[in-house]
């Protein structure tokens, strides 16, 4: 039961492999992981135009950062657990502090700071460079165990994967 | 006789949706009966979020609600600039199965500068949300 859960090269690009390589729509938005560790993710986003929520002033919309932040969380929270087992996001609260600046990068990191038998507590912050000049942050929960069907798990072969991918 | 405008014209709202290059990317567009406004996020493989289950993206689901949100507050407001979300909490139900989703908001609360919107998701059965959000909008940035 202890935290020996050691993120190692091979298992971070395992975690991009499964985590979001295989996920279409993180796929779709341009997301990477910068970073891992312990209960914690670091993801980004590039600029890209076809993101912008508002043309004349070319900021990206505010979907993106809830798309960035949601994945960066689910992440978190699975890099908290002993084992992988399914999640689902319960509820997830975004405030947005400011726009983001048009043609700079997207970072979102997140935290899992508490996990309970059912219940998973995370927390997160978008910015380009500087996490404490924030462009939103977010508080979320997920449910440990929520689905019947099979977690995403990190050793599955990428074949079977790609057979999802249809 | 004659007639005379009681409301603004109501805005083209396929023209606002235009506007947000998001949108399309989202695959969103919008049903309009009457002053009823149902938007829809048509499927397409790029909006899985798990693909062993298949269920749409959590982050995908979260910003149709807000876009839905902003389009009925265009609609409703006839505000011209694109309301900037201030706070929005997403709750998720259900998960979203791998079809088209729709989508409907109101405006609980509309005041001067900002307005407090309730948006809901849902798939076969309207019953069923998958999705709920409410969040504040700022309608206007403050006189400047």
């Amino acid at each position: 039961m202890t935290n020996d859960f050691q993120l190692t090269p091979e298992n971070i690009q395992m975690m991009k492999d499964v985590l979001i390589e295989h996920v279409p729509h993180a796929r779709a938005l341009g997301l990477t992981i910068l970073d891992a560790k312990h209960g914690e993710s670091w993801l980004t986003v590039p600029y890209d135009k076809k993101l912008v929520g508002n043309l004349e002033t070319g900021v990206i919309h505010g979907g993106v950062i809830t798309a960035m932040l949601d994945n960066a969380c689910g992440v978190a929270v699975q890099l908290a657990l002993p084992e992988r087992i399914s999640i689902a996001t319960l509820d997830l609260r975004i405030d947005y502090m400011k726009p983001a600046t048009p043609g700079e990068t997207l970072v979102g990191h997140a935290h899992c700071y508490k996990v309970t038998r059912n219940i998973a507590f995370v927390r997160g912050t978008a910015y380009h460079t500087d996490p404490l000049d924030p462009i939103a942050t977010c508080v979320g929960t997920f449910m440990l165990g929520a689905n019947r069907a099979a977690p995403m798990p990190l050793d599955v072969s990428v074949d079977l994967l790609k057979k999802f991918e249809g | 006789m004659s007639e005379t405008l009681k409301n603004p014209p109501a805005p083209d709202l396929n023209a606002f949706l235009a506007a947000i290059p998001y949108a399309q990317f989202l695959n969103i567009s919008i049903d309009q009966k009457g002053n009823e406004i149902t938007t829809v996020m048509r499927f397409e493989h790029k909006l899985i979020g798990n693909p062993v289950l298949p269920a749409l993206h959590g982050g995908a689901i979260g910003a149709f609600l807000e876009m839905t949100s902003i389009i009925q507050l265009a609609f409703e407001t006839g505000i011209t600039s694109i309301p900037k979300p201030i706070g929005l909490t997403i709750d998720y139900l259900r998960s979203g199965k791998p079809q088209d989703l729709y989508g409907r908001a109101h405006i609980t609360k509309q005041g001067r500068r900002v307005a407090t919107v309730h948006a809901e998701a849902w798939q076969d059965d309207r019953a069923k949300p998958v999705a709920a959000a409410h969040g504040h909008f700022l309608l206007k940035a403050a006189e400047e």
